[in-house]
């Protein structure tokens, strides 16, 4: 036991502070009142006026903390982190067809983004073709569509699949999206070793709070599971999960209902996958993690070193794991788009330059930084570079990389990372004593719990007990300011004729046989109870769209409706 | 545009209860036109609208227009609060108030909420949307103008002799 304060001096300054608010305090707040009754974190946790080691009684060092690159990894995955490395700037991005989001990456590129991202259209995100009855109106808005083999191919045009990593923000389809990209990266001459990337592929969080859902619970962890099997041995560089807080932040959760409900769910996965037999130092290292970057400052610093400890234990203590790469807590993270607002919108260049602030402080390996104009649309090209930016003037300006967790040793961050791993253990037990997450989601409980979260939020800004500049306080009247930011403009009616066109010309085009063989395959694997991702790489690769694999898995597996709760 | 005028004057002589009870004679349908996933707003403006005392039915995600006018006729409803946040809202907005009026609901009024960039909100208007609620629109601000628009509906009803 490293013990950080010793009783004495605990004690001493405990008295001290004690003399401090009876005698220097009330003579302050007889002149000036402070602000609010109580001070609040975003999640209701109460703030204090001061920290000091009092508050950190007993804090062990070593237990707590240790070194980066060291169990129980609160100060950081790796033992040099940003002074080797910089965090990877990975943009969300994507939209139109195929050929405006090649553009646009390569756009990203050339400004320096140092790793891919790609957003998805609805129709692709719910695995339907662009010519479906519901994607009417819906092709290539809030990303790329994404039907067909042929699509990722012009994607990819130009860009060297071994030398850059992708993610794809993509979760029922994840297996069909998977399959069109390895073959793509194959027939670039990539071998299957080098190809580096993630699936978010995380089921329980669609129907917590994504709503991206297609099959019922326990067939959609099913198929994301084969692919995390699939891929940990196959291509041993891919991240075949995401396990995704940021989706159950932006439903309306707070930070500690992100955390705790995003590992509950990391938990049930690592159970599946050891239900199969497979061993968890097989897969573990391969588990990735994606979380929110909200507004308040130090809770979300707090939030990550907090989730980044919690893992670590789990996966030692809890499932037994022996390497330490199986400990890591790897994550990307993304600025809180929730936080963005359309009044006086060039705001959001501040708010997403704190946030990435705190997702720097907090240790990310990757961060993706919201554009100020997606209150409104996609982001243009000019509100991207903006975003980019501002990831590299952090990086290369502030010298806040220069040094690993320079919030360690607060009082405040300190104390706020216990007591956020304090309370989200607490309903971590109340998910285990449900049966796991699995269970906990069928019964709705985190879908519950999330839509009260919001609603209060939603009461606290109305009563103005939380404060959204332009929104409940220093308000504009006019919104003259609004119409002049330039939005993206794209004939979506166009592009949605286009992939139309295209879809209809892969499905004349290819081989037929082989194609109807494939999926006649999928379906028997698939009601046999098979691993499904080597017939889904095979329907891919034999131009199956992906509407056609989702159809054929969603006979055998049938489809999920939510009961419409508020 | 200015709050109704019609719900402040009367809030002096009104009780809370009273109000509550008034409310509670209308119905509100909240819908998510279209394919995305983003429920948060709709949930929390039918919890709002409930709060308030209306009778609320929530669709639930992935609404086509048509299934949209069949529950608003179904659930013989005041008033159609529709959330679309996938930017898709003017290709699904025109087909809804074209199938309201196939289907000769078009006295219902229909308000829309979600991530709508300002140059939309005209043609919506044109369309025979009533209301475009913007973000950051206060939950007040959407409570009295539906029970507005309601109140509105309910004494052309009357006017007509329907009611």
């Amino acid at each position: 036991m490293v013990r950080l304060y010793s009783p004495e001096a605990v004690e001493e300054i405990r008295s001290a502070a004690a003399k401090w608010e009876k005698e220097v305090v009330p003579q302050w707040l007889k002149r000036l009142p402070e602000r609010f009754e109580e001070f609040t974190t975003l999640s209701g946790i109460p703030v204090k006026r001061l920290y000091t080691p009092a508050d950190l009684e007993n804090f062990d060092y070593m237990e707590k903390l240790g070194f980066p690159g060291m169990y129980p990894f609160t100060r950081g995955i790796h033992a040099t982190m940003y002074r080797a490395r910089i965090w990877t700037m990975r943009m969300f991005s994507g939209y139109g067809g195929p050929e405006e989001t090649n553009q646009r990456l390569k756009f990203l590129i050339k400004h320096g983004e140092t790793g891919l991202s790609l957003a998805f259209d609805y129709p692709t995100l719910i695995g339907i073709d662009p010519d479906d009855p519901m994607a009417e109106g819906e092709v290539g808005i809030v990303g790329v569509s994404v039907p067909t083999l042929k699509d990722m191919e012009i994607i990819f045009d130009g860009i060297n699949m071994g030398e850059v990593t992708t993610n794809m923000t993509i979760n029922p389809p994840a297996p069909v999206l998977l399959s069109f990209y390895v073959a793509v990266a194959e027939k670039q001459g990539v071998p299957y070793e080098k190809i580096g990337g993630t699936t978010q592929n995380d089921p329980l969080k669609e129907f917590i709070a994504q709503k991206s859902y297609v099959f019922p619970p326990e067939p959609a962890v099913k198929i994301a599971m084969d692919l995390i099997e699939w891929s940990v041995k196959h291509i041993p560089k891919w991240n075949p999960i995401s396990i995704s807080g940021y989706h159950i932040r932006e439903a309306g959760a707070d930070a500690v209902q992100e955390v705790a409900f995003t590992i509950a769910d990391g938990i049930e996965y690592v159970r599946q996958l050891i239900a199969r037999g497979l061993d968890v130092d097989e897969f573990a290292p391969r588990l990735s993690f994606f979380w929110d970057s909200h507004i308040n400052f130090f809770e979300e610093i707090a939030k990550f070193r907090a989730a980044r400890r919690m893992w670590a234990k789990i996966m030692k203590e809890w499932f037994g794991a022996k390497k330490p790469r199986s400990w890591w807590m790897r994550f990307h993270t993304q600025t809180a788009g929730v936080s963005l607002t359309a009044q006086q919108p060039w705001l959001n260049i501040v708010r997403t330059a704190y946030e990435a602030l705190a997702a720097v402080l907090g240790g990310t390996q990757s961060l993706h930084t919201n554009s100020f104009d997606e209150p409104f649309r996609v982001p243009s090209e000019f509100a991207a570079k903006i975003a980019l930016r501002t990831q590299q003037i952090l990086a290369y300006e502030t010298g806040v990389a220069d040094t690993i967790d320079p919030c360690g040793g607060s009082y405040y961050v300190e104390w706020l990372t216990d007591e956020i791993e304090e309370r989200a253990w607490k309903y971590i037990d109340r998910i285990e004593r449900m049966g796991g997450m699995l269970e906990a989601v069928k019964k709705g409980y985190p879908q519950r719990e999330i839509t009260e979260t919001s609603y209060k939020f939603q009461r606290d800004v109305e009563e103005r007990r939380k404060f959204i500049v332009g929104v409940n306080i220093f308000v504009d009247e006019e919104v003259e300011e609004i119409r002049k930011v330039p939005l993206l403009e794209f004939d979506q009616e166009e592009i949605e004729e286009r992939q139309k066109k295209r879809v209809k010309w892969v499905r004349e085009h290819r081989d037929q046989e082989r194609w109807k063989r494939s999926l006649d395959e999928l379906r028997r694997a698939a009601e046999r109870g098979e691993n499904i991702m080597p017939y889904v790489l095979k329907a891919a690769k034999a131009y199956a769209t992906l509407g056609e694999i989702m159809n054929t898995l969603k006979e055998v597996y049938g489809v999920y409706v939510e009961p419409p709760i508020y | 545009m200015s709050s109704p005028q019609s719900t402040s004057s009367r809030a002096k002589s009104e009780s809370p209860l009273e109000r509550l009870e008034r409310r509670g004679r209308y119905k509100v349908l909240v819908a998510k036109l279209g394919i995305d996933g983003h429920d948060r707003g709709a949930k929390v403006v039918a919890r709002a609208l409930k709060d308030a005392g209306f009778e609320v039915v929530y669709t639930g995600i992935r609404q086509t227009p048509e299934q949209v006018v069949a529950a608003a006729i179904q659930e013989d409803v005041d008033v159609i609060g529709v959330s679309i946040l996938s930017g898709a809202h003017m290709h699904h907005m025109k087909k809804l108030m074209e199938k309201l009026k196939e289907a000769g609901a078009d006295d219902i009024p229909v308000v829309l909420g979600g991530t709508i960039p300002i140059p939309d909100v005209e043609p919506l208007l044109k369309m025979g949307v009533r209301k475009v609620f913007l973000p950051g629109t206060s939950l007040k601000e959407i409570v009295e103008t539906v029970e507005k628009l309601a109140e509105e509906k309910r004494k052309r009803e009357q006017e007509l002799g329907l009611a």
